[in-house]
């Protein structure tokens, strides 16, 4: 860290997160993780490294899984944010989310947001993956717990899920 | 039964996959304010001056803390408290904590961090366990028994070298397990604040809040009923977060000074600096055994690679030897090891703690011996297994023991008798096993208070809320809480609230670490249960005009055992009960049964049960590059009695997960930078990036199989699943790479590049190993001697013995 000039002026503008826009006032070198966690309030998306190597922090940004951790915040005005407190539709949990939950797939928890948001974007495109797909799509979050048996398990049951209701 | 042994979600798994859960990092409090360590660049140094003048002007800094703040040591074991929260006159290692700052925001933390000078003066490092044993002065520590040893000690159960004399063979072998890291994803942090009338409350993600409760009091030395510590659900442990750590107890002190909440999150390189993680281990086996492949005697020799400070070290050091004579029957056993002090970040209690490394040299040297019998090694482990109801040579009561159909289970489902010896070139399998504990038999301080305690609490809604100081690190442990109380009182597990890991608020359990909370906290949570059950059937049982006994709890209700249609609602049932008695609560506790051994460091190793496990790994290895492919694992487990299979399954996933990363791949390595850069000795990775963990591509499939033999001390039976499936993952994997390419690796982790040596060394027509070529000299004390049961004897040292001594675990 330099001793220089700092940058301390916030700057101001209007993030869409989960369909919501909300306007946040922040210091410009602040990532898009920094900014959700402590700017808005958005705790449950993580972070294990913050320096893009663990997939902790992956959010949606206009529908494709991004590290939020490399992401600055004032790079993604008037993009659609999308983070795991956006899934659960009121009290209902998105089919992944309830299936994550039956199978074991969320051990601690800690990786599971970002592993979430990274499944959602790849069902949204892939509707009925295989396990290989499955495999690669969340080869960037790393998770400690489960040896990623029930994670891809879980995935399958929630693909079959949104199938058996579309 | 209802509850226990049904596939169920997680108590917690909605707050999990919601993201609600709160981990300590996700705490915001109002008028909260930053704090950062500053650490030593050095691996060993003095600290000859200090000058915090510059940061404490920075604008937005509120305090700067150093060593002169903290007077008071501390450290998880009573007979190694040789940590400083801060270091005020000497540095240990790269990364040792010198100096705080609390500021606004952790931007200004870090500015304020680079205007603190330091002059150190440098001392000589100590880089391995050989240049530890050399090297007698500078000692980095001035306790231990000379020079830069931490720990010495040695044991014979029988005279070991007359029973190598008389055996068939004699197979002597070194082997190698190198240092690595937990790496849970959550990087460790902690928030301070005072609470009402200026008591501390400190939420932290850490395992052991019963620990950490009473260090924070010696450090802070305040009594300890001002302190509240609180553990957030932990982001992965794996052993990480059991030792109280030096930020947890600067940012409390750092709360207090200043009357405003104080949060520190730790980076992910600090993190590797903070470790605690499997000590490397040198090992030497020399085995004697009959032509028939039974054991004889086994002397084994440690040498462990301790890191900067004691951490758990002096229970380490008896985990690399007190569990080995526990899968086989072995009717002698000699133990001598060893623990040396370096300037490397500290090692501690990693997943199986001590007792994978050993675990390692004895399943491949079991495989060596079957080779040179021309045994099966399923076969010749079938033989020897250890029996239920048995005692050790050194004195360990083992209960149930269905290591036996483990290796059944692997051995049919894997095919093993049409793969052995009989794949193409290249492709191969191994086998291995282990056992391990459930929950140490003795605390890490003595007393005789219990281990683990539950309070229930039920009110006229129905509602039954449980509380425990046990801790939910991922592992479950909340909902075998619920799933214990559910299941006594005939309610769903949803419908019991928990409360856990809160020591303003529950009552002690010794925290989430060796494996101890299904027994301990099950045990009692089982006994507070049925003291509620027993109140509530005497009051509901007067509306019948029948005895209590004559009750049932199942399905939400209390109905006539004759008569199911004779009942009420539980919630009914609790109405009369509170209309009877009062206010409904209850209490149970639980303590682990004495140990038989009575010698001096008998305290290491008694466990209330054991569980077993057997392994067959299925490898493909590439000749040209000495890549290896595992494309499947089966894997028998003896867990007693399943609770939950959803979350038991995941935890034995896991455990081979991280069993199979320590095989190929993790190494927690130094190096030393050039001399123009002072040549220090420095974390070779201290990334994610750097330090190769599998993802999810590097993953096979794993078949798990429980094999349920219920065991009396456990509750429902059920016995341990975190750890033990971990260990015979590594020799396993050892195992079949000789079985697909005929070359030993007699050293973790397995890489290619070894592999390929090890090629070459074979094409040459040299001994196709690549490993430790010599254990050095280690100075290891005149045995303690104690005849094993089976000689006579009482379970007391008849030579050596000194005093008895409690070793915790
Ligand atoms: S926090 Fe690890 S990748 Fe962003
Ligand atoms: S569930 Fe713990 S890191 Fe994935």
């Amino acid at each position: 860290m330099s001793q220089g000039v700092m940058v301390r002026r916030n700057v101001h503008i209007d993030l869409r997160v989960n369909g919501e826009t909300q306007e946040a006032s922040f210091a410009p070198y602040k990532t898009l993780l920094e900014v959700l966690r402590e700017d808005l309030g958005l705790t449950g998306t993580k972070h294990g490294c913050e320096l893009g190597e663990c997939g902790a922090c992956a959010v949606l940004v206009d529908g494709e899984p991004q590290l939020s951790c490399l992401v600055l915040a004032v790079e993604c005005e008037g993009r659609s944010i999308e983070t795991v407190e956006g899934m659960a539709k009121g009290a209902e949990l998105h089919p992944l989310q309830a299936a994550f939950a039956d199978l074991g797939a969320a051990q601690c928890g800690y990786c599971t947001p970002g592993i979430l948001m990274t499944a959602k974007a790849l069902l949204e495109r892939e509707p009925s993956p295989t396990r290989d797909r499955i495999r690669e799509a969340i080869s960037g979050n790393l998770c400690r717990c489960t040896g990623y048996q029930q994670i891809y398990e879980a995935v399958e049951e929630a693909a079959r899920r949104m199938k058996e209701s579309a | 039964m209802k509850v226990i042994g049904k596939p169920r979600r997680r108590v917690d798994g909605w707050a999990k996959v919601t993201g609600r859960t709160r981990f300590a990092d996700d705490i915001v409090l109002p008028r909260m304010l930053h704090m950062k360590l500053l650490r030593s660049p050095l691996p060993h140094a003095e600290i000859e001056a200090i000058d915090v003048s510059r940061a404490e002007k920075l604008a937005g800094v509120q305090l700067v803390l150093t060593g002169k703040d903290f007077p008071v040591t501390f450290g998880i074991m009573p007979v190694s408290q040789d940590e400083y929260p801060l270091a005020s006159d000497r540095v240990r290692f790269v990364g040792d904590p010198v100096a705080a700052v609390i500021a606004r925001d952790e931007q200004t933390c870090t500015e304020a961090l680079d205007l603190i000078e330091v002059k150190y003066r440098p001392l000589k490092t100590i880089a391995t366990p050989e240049e530890a044993l050399a090297t007698t002065e500078p000692r980095i520590h001035e306790y231990g028994p000379h020079g830069n040893i931490h720990r010495l000690q040695a044991h014979e159960f029988g005279d070991v070298e007359e029973a190598l004399g008389s055996s068939d063979y004699v197979f002597e072998d070194v082997f190698f397990y190198e240092g690595n890291t937990h790496l849970a994803i959550e990087q460790q942090a902690a928030v301070a604040a005072l609470e009402d009338a200026g008591g501390l409350v400190l939420y932290s993600s850490t395992q052991n809040p019963h620990y950490l409760h009473r260090e924070l009091a010696r450090v802070l030395q305040m009594p300890a009923s001002r302190i509240r510590v609180v553990a957030t659900p932990n982001g992965g442990g794996f052993g990480g977060r059991c030792d109280p750590a030096n930020h947890e107890m600067v940012v409390a002190k750092a709360a207090l000074a200043l009357g405003r909440p104080v949060k520190i999150c730790l980076s992910r390189e600090e993190v590797f600096y903070v470790h605690r993680g499997r000590h490397p281990v040198l090992m030497k086996f020399r085995t004697g055994v009959t032509k028939d492949g039974r054991l004889t005697g086994i002397h084994l020799q440690t040498l462990l690679d301790g890191g900067a400070y004691g951490s758990h070290g002096a229970a380490s050091t008896f985990y690399t030897g007190v569990l080995t004579p526990t899968t086989y029957e072995l009717p002698r056993f000699k133990f001598e090891a060893c623990r040396t002090f370096t300037n490397k970040p500290p090692c501690g209690p990693k997943r199986g703690h001590g007792t994978p490394q050993p675990r390692f040299g004895q399943e491949v040297q079991l495989d060596k011996i079957a080779e040179k019998l021309g045994l099966d090694p399923a076969e010749m482990r079938l033989r020897i297994a250890v029996k239920p109801n048995s005692l050790t040579a050194n004195w360990l009561r083992i209960g149930s023991a269905g290591l036996a159909e483990c290796i059944r289970q692997v051995v049919e489902r894997s095919g093993w008798k049409e793969k052995f010896r009989k794949l193409p070139e290249g492709r191969g399998v191994g086998l291995a096993c282990s056992a391990y504990m459930c929950g140490a038999g003795l605390p890490i301080y003595w007393n005789k208070m219990p281990h683990s305690g539950v309070q229930l609490l039920a009110d006229r809604s129905g509602q039954v809320t449980a509380l425990c100081g046990a801790t939910e690190i991922g592992q479950g442990s909340d909902d075998v809480l619920a799933a214990m109380v559910a299941e006594v009182l005939g309610i769903g597990a949803e419908d019991v609230r928990v409360l856990t890991g809160d020591t303003g608020l529950t009552p002690v359990d010794l925290g989430s670490y060796s494996s101890r909370v299904t027994v301990m906290m099950g045990n009692a949570a089982i006994q507070a249960a049925e003291a509620l059950k027993a109140r509530i059937a005497e009051a509901a049982s007067e509306q019948f005009q029948v005895a209590p006994n004559r009750l049932e709890f199942a399905n939400g209700r209390v109905f006539l055992a004759a008569d199911a249609s004779k009942g009420m609602a539980f919630r009914e049932a609790i109405e009369l009960a509170e209309a009877k008695f009062g206010t409904l609560g209850s209490v149970g506790s639980y303590r682990p049964p004495d140990p038989p051994g009575r010698y001096k460091g008998a305290g290491a190793g008694p466990s209330p049960a054991y569980s077993y496990t057997a392994c067959v790994v299925e490898v493909e290895v590439d000749r040209a590059t000495g890549w290896i492919a595992v494309p499947k694992i089966w894997i028998a487990h003896d867990i007693g009695r399943v609770i939950n299979p959803v979350l038991a399954r995941g935890q034995v996933v896991g455990s081979v997960y991280m069993g199979l990363a320590e095989a190929l791949m993790e190494e927690q390595v130094f190096r030393r930078l050039p001399p123009k850069l002072s040549n220090a000795l420095v974390h070779k990775f201290p990334s994610l990036l750097e330090y190769k963990s599998p993802t999810s591509l590097d993953m096979p499939e794993v078949e798990t199989v429980f094999v349920e033999d219920p065991d009396p001390n456990c509750p429902f039976g059920a016995k341990e699943v975190g750890q033990g499936p971990l260990l015979p993952v590594p020799p396993a994997l050892a195992n079949a790479i000789y079985d697909a390419v005929g070359v030993r690796i007699d050293e973790l982790p397995i890489t290619p590049d070894k592999v390929l040596r090890a090629l070459e060394k074979k094409a040459k027509g040299e001994e196709p190993r690549v490993g430790p070529e010599h254990f050095p000299a280690v100075p290891y004390p005149e045995p303690v001697v104690v005849p094993p049961p089976w000689e006579g004897g009482d379970g007391n040292a008849v030579k050596g013995a000194g005093p008895k001594v409690k070793v915790p675990a």
